[in-house]
């Protein structure tokens, strides 16, 4: 196991998450349970999409205080490898590995679409010429309004934070915002769903290069062969 | 009856619940005078208030189907070919959900199941519990849950009443459903006067399982524990079944306790809980879940089936609410609650399970020796009842009936009476049925339905069909599911109405590309003692039956629900059909959308020449009226059977049916996907009706658009032509971003698909947007 998938009670896109890993990309992986410890073997989490704790309170706001969190945060301290994604994001927000909160789409409704976000000329693994310019990747949220304060928001953009942009904004947030990751590089938060854009039956394929990015540096020290890298 | 009697069994602790069983006291709990002496004759005794409740509910129509059972008899529950794909592993009737073969050792668990009255007068909660029980009926058969979809049916749009009811409605399914994270396809939507009060929710789950992991609802073993697992019970829903098996009055909203409240994650819990249960080997003897009438109806089926007694204790019983007495345990209906029976002495390893997910798991009572099901509560028994007579002896019913005036009517109907339409109105005609909420685009309610999660959303809402794949279940195959009822021709012809209902279904999933497996089905009617009403209850169920047996599809379960009226109105007859399909191939899903310019389109099944029934009736003339359109089963076969074959062959490069609103709206709708394309189409004669309201927005059945690639378009008209299936080449696809049409050498039609395509997508966001 290389790659931790973190369950939440009412977490829905872990299988999703598992499948686009282990059996698409063929790396390593694992659901482990959010009362559970990350294995010493954990090389990159992705914390996955869904509604944990049934988004009671504010989305995130329960699971930040689960068991499993005081690993995630040593292993993001440490440098490891973090993805969020849709809820997940929420979760890293409410956690405080990632800058911002997301609040309730400015339509007032859940958005199930598939989405064209723009890809930003971010690092050295997310950047238009690695992964594309221009992507179609689903979204289905109800809560993806990011929000920032003015101050934080200009730092974020002038560190070249911001991974992805919408292209149509569908829940009114600031700066169109679709993803960022942390200052360090090392945690990635994003509510559009790569996972459900690896399959040739999904809208598009546009998932597999934002799975690798996130995953290249796992694997560039890796003993196992990956062949869709 | 003799008032005066008491009951043999001691008082109940609850001092309110010894009360005198008088006439009037029955007739409350929904049950007639003569039923009432048949539950005497049962018991040889008079039942107390806890009692009298557990019949009231058991008896009910939605439990024990009594106006009904009769004439489901008539659907054939298995298949005649015995060598076919979609073998019947449970049927209709035996279990929560019936459960069909699908190959490699997997069987597919499905059901329909309706939440009318509730939504009618709390559309959030009544529309997002309605999802929550079919939920529980699919993974109490062992199955992981892998689809929803909806058949929803409002009055007019017009109405804030029906916007406010639509948009509580769709946010409570969507609300629901995306938190448990199981993809929503779709299903239909109708807007009709007749459903103005009384709202049709309709709600389909399909979930997937191993042939040996199909778990029942029968509590057998004397001696092994019986479980509740789920959260407390409160006084939420109580007499829910009875409420839904009544007329809707103005006073209904005085209901509302009998409305339950859902919660979302609490069911996604129960739903891991218990499939991570049911993985322990040999340690779950039956399920069932809690669903309408609570724990009364869980434990006498389950006990029933098992051919057992059972007996529970209500003060093991998780309760959230204090001083609740034993007929409102009992007769609660507290979402989110399973029964669960295991092998005696492995009770830890239930417990373990439940504790991990933050769920209780009480021991509650036991299977016993004998038929009886016994309930305590504070060391006294308040109920002691022989738990077959819920389940199997309640009063069945055949009513009178009475072919309605309207039904006659509508055969002697003559379409000289319709005045023709003039060439230069055929563009504001095709622009008034785009703009019918019916007709036009649904994005509105199915981008809120979370249709992607489980990664196998393969074709999306708004196709013929939707379709996943099964990857969940490490097979590469696909499962195509459709719903459909035109309520139009329901009620001008109840037998034809279904029957066209059943083959419109079907021609969808064939339009998919899918093979059809199965149906089940949700018979929506109104007071079925009004002799009227049971004629087309009975002549629809005629029709459905017929259908079935023709093409081999047997119905593996559904739900009835009647008294579906409000004020002086009924609803039309509408026996929603859902029905499953299976696509083997990536390459054989198809969609009914054209790809590109210069595609050949052919029109399968010959030019329409009907007009009776139809939305053009509706929007040019506000008229539901006319003869229904024939049915030909044998060349609904014909086109269906061509439609797979070359759709194998690798031929066909998408397909749609002309449903409502005819040739030109079906035409318009296979451009929607790209609006940049346009259409060049020619007909030469008007057809048989002579008239050119009929052939461009009649809706005569078994007809099918194709586009094709060019160089194709010749084969397949002489193989069309060699199975005696009439086609014509209507034309072609073009770049030209406009619908072209003549007619007879006229142009008819020269219109920007950009401007339709506004008219069709704004129709519904425009009328939610803007109150």
């Amino acid at each position: 196991m290389k790659v931790a998938i973190l369950q939440f009670p009412g977490s829905n896109c872990d299988w999703d998450a598992e499948h686009a890993v282990k059996d698409v990309l063929g790396v390593p992986a694992a659901r482990i349970w959010h009362k559970s410890h990350l294995p010493s073997e954990t090389e990159a989490v992705i914390v996955p999409g869904g509604f944990s704790f049934g988004d009671y309170l504010r989305c995130g706001a329960i699971a930040r205080f689960s068991p499993i969190m005081n690993d995630l945060k040593s292993f993001a301290e440490r440098g490891g490898q973090v993805l969020g994604i849709c809820n997940g994001f929420q979760i890293l927000c409410e956690a405080g590995l990632l800058p911002g909160a997301l609040i309730r789409n400015d339509c007032l409704e859940f958005r199930c679409v598939n989405q064209k976000v723009k890809l930003e000329n971010s690092n050295d693994r997310f950047n238009p010429e690695e992964i594309g310019g221009e992507l179609i990747l689903p979204i289905a949220h109800g809560e993806g309004n990011y929000r920032l304060k003015d101050q934080t928001l200009e730092e974020l953009e002038s560190n070249g934070q911001v991974l992805l942009r919408y292209l149509g904004n569908p829940n009114g947030s600031i700066n169109d915002i679709a993803g960022i990751r942390n200052e360090a590089g090392n945690v990635y938060g994003m509510m559009p769903h790569p996972e459900r854009a690896v399959e040739t039956y999904h809208p598009s394929l546009d998932g597999l290069p934002i799975l690798k990015a996130f995953l290249k540096p796992v694997l560039l020290n890796s003993s196992v062969e990956v062949s869709a890298l | 009856m003799n008032e005066n009697t008491i009951s043999t069994l001691p008082p109940n602790p609850d001092p309110c619940l010894n009360v005198k069983i008088s006439p009037e006291l029955v007739a409350q709990h929904g049950l007639l005078p003569e039923e009432y002496d048949q539950v005497l004759k049962i018991l040889g005794r008079t039942p107390n208030l806890t009692e009298l409740g557990i019949f009231s509910v058991m008896w009910s129509e939605h439990c024990a189907y009594k106006n009904t059972r009769k004439l489901l008899r008539l659907f054939p529950t298995e298949k005649k070919d015995k060598d076919s794909i979609g073998q019947v592993l449970v049927k209709a009737g035996e279990e929560n959900a019936g459960v069909i073969d699908v190959g490699e050792g997997w069987g597919v668990a499905f059901k329909i199941e309706s939440h009318n009255h509730p939504s009618a007068i709390e559309p959030f909660e009544g529309a997002a519990t309605g999802v929550g029980g079919i939920v529980r009926d699919i993974f109490t058969m062992g199955a992981r849950p892998i689809l929803l979809t909806n058949s929803l049916r409002f009055g007019s749009l017009e109405s804030d009443h029906v916007k406010r009811l639509f948009r509580g409605v769709v946010h409570g399914i969507s609300n629901y459903g995306n938190c448990l994270g199981i993809p929503n396809m779709g299903g239909d939507v109708y807007f009709d006067d007749c459903y103005e009060g009384n709202p049709l929710v309709n709600a389909l789950c399909a979930g997937i399982l191993k042939h040996e992991d199909i778990q029942r609802g029968a509590a057998t073993g004397v001696g092994n524990p019986v479980f509740y697992v789920g959260p407390g019970t409160g006084r939420d829903g109580l007499g829910g079944a009875s409420f839904a098996s009544r007329e809707l009055t103005e006073e209904s909203t005085a209901d509302r306790p009998a409305v339950q409240k859902g919660d979302p994650f609490m069911e996604k819990l129960l739903l891991e809980a218990c499939l991570e249960m049911m993985a322990i080997p040999d340690l779950v003897v039956g399920i069932q879940d809690m669903g309408a009438a609570g724990l009364t109806c869980s434990t006498c089926e389950t006990a029933s089936r098992g051919n057992s007694g059972i007996e529970i204790d209500l003060d093991l019983v998780p309760q959230r609410e204090t001083g609740m007495n034993s007929y409102e345990i009992m007769l609660s209906e507290s979402q989110e609650r399973m029964l669960v029976i295991v092998k005696k002495g492995r009770e830890q390893e239930i417990k373990e399970v439940f504790e991990k997910w933050d769920l209780y798991a009480a021991h509650i009572g036991e299977v016993k020796e004998g038929d009886r099901m016994v309930v305590r509560h504070k060391g006294v028994v308040v109920a002691d009842l022989p738990a077959k007579s819920l389940t199997d002896e309640s009063p069945v019913y055949e009513q009178p009936a009475t072919e309605p005036a309207h039904i006659v009517d509508a055969k002697k109907w003559n379409l000289n009476a319709v005045p023709e339409l003039p060439e230069k109105s055929v563009e504001s005609s095709l622009e008034k049925l785009l703009a019918h909420p019916t007709i036009a685009s649904k994005r509105w309610v199915w981008q809120q339905y979370d249709h992607m999660v489980m990664s196998g959303c393969t074709v999306e809402p708004g196709s013929d069909a939707g379709v996943v794949h099964l990857s969940i279940a490490g097979i590469d195959k696909r499962l195509a599911i459709s719903n459909d009822c035109n309520n139009r021709f329901c009620y001008l012809d109840p037998y034809r109405g279904a029957q066209i209902a059943f083959a419109e279904c079907m021609r969808n999933l064939a339009c998919s590309g899918a093979r059809a497996l199965a149906v089940t089905d949700n018979l929506n009617f109104a007071n079925p003692n009004k002799p009227e009403a049971y004629h087309m209850l009975k002549e629809c169920v005629k029709g459905l039956a017929d259908s079935c047996s023709f093409f081999d599809v047997p119905v593996v379960g559904g739900n009835v629900s009647l008294y579906n009226e409000h004020g002086d109105g009924a609803i039309d007859p509408t026996p929603v059909i859902s029905m499953v399909g299976l696509i083997e191939k990536a390459e054989r899903v198809t969609r009914s959308f054209f790809k590109e310019a210069d595609e050949s389109i052919i029109l399968l099944g010959g030019l329409p020449y009907e007009l009776g029934g139809s939305y053009f009736l509706q929007t040019e003339y506000g008229k539901k009226e006319g003869t229904c359109p024939n049915v030909d089963l044998n060349e609904e076969k014909k086109i269906q059977d061509f439609l797979i074959k070359t759709i194998d062959s690798g031929n066909i490069n998408a397909a749609h049916d002309l449903a409502e609103g005819g040739l030109l709206v079906a035409t318009a709708e296979m451009l929607f996907e790209k609006p940049d394309l346009g259409v060049d189409l020619t007909l030469d004669s008007l057809g048989d009706s002579n008239r050119l309201d009929a052939l461009l927005f009649g809706e005569s059945q078994g007809r099918v658009l194709v586009s094709v690639s060019k160089d194709k378009k010749e084969d397949i008209l002489t193989a069309a032509m060699q199975d005696g299936l009439p086609a014509v080449l209507l034309g072609n696809t073009t770049n030209t971003g406009q619908f072209k049409l003549l007619v007879e050498g006229n142009e008819i039609l020269d219109s920007p698909v950009n401007k339709l395509h506004k008219i069709w997508s704004e129709a519904i966001p425009q009328k939610m947007n803007h109150n």
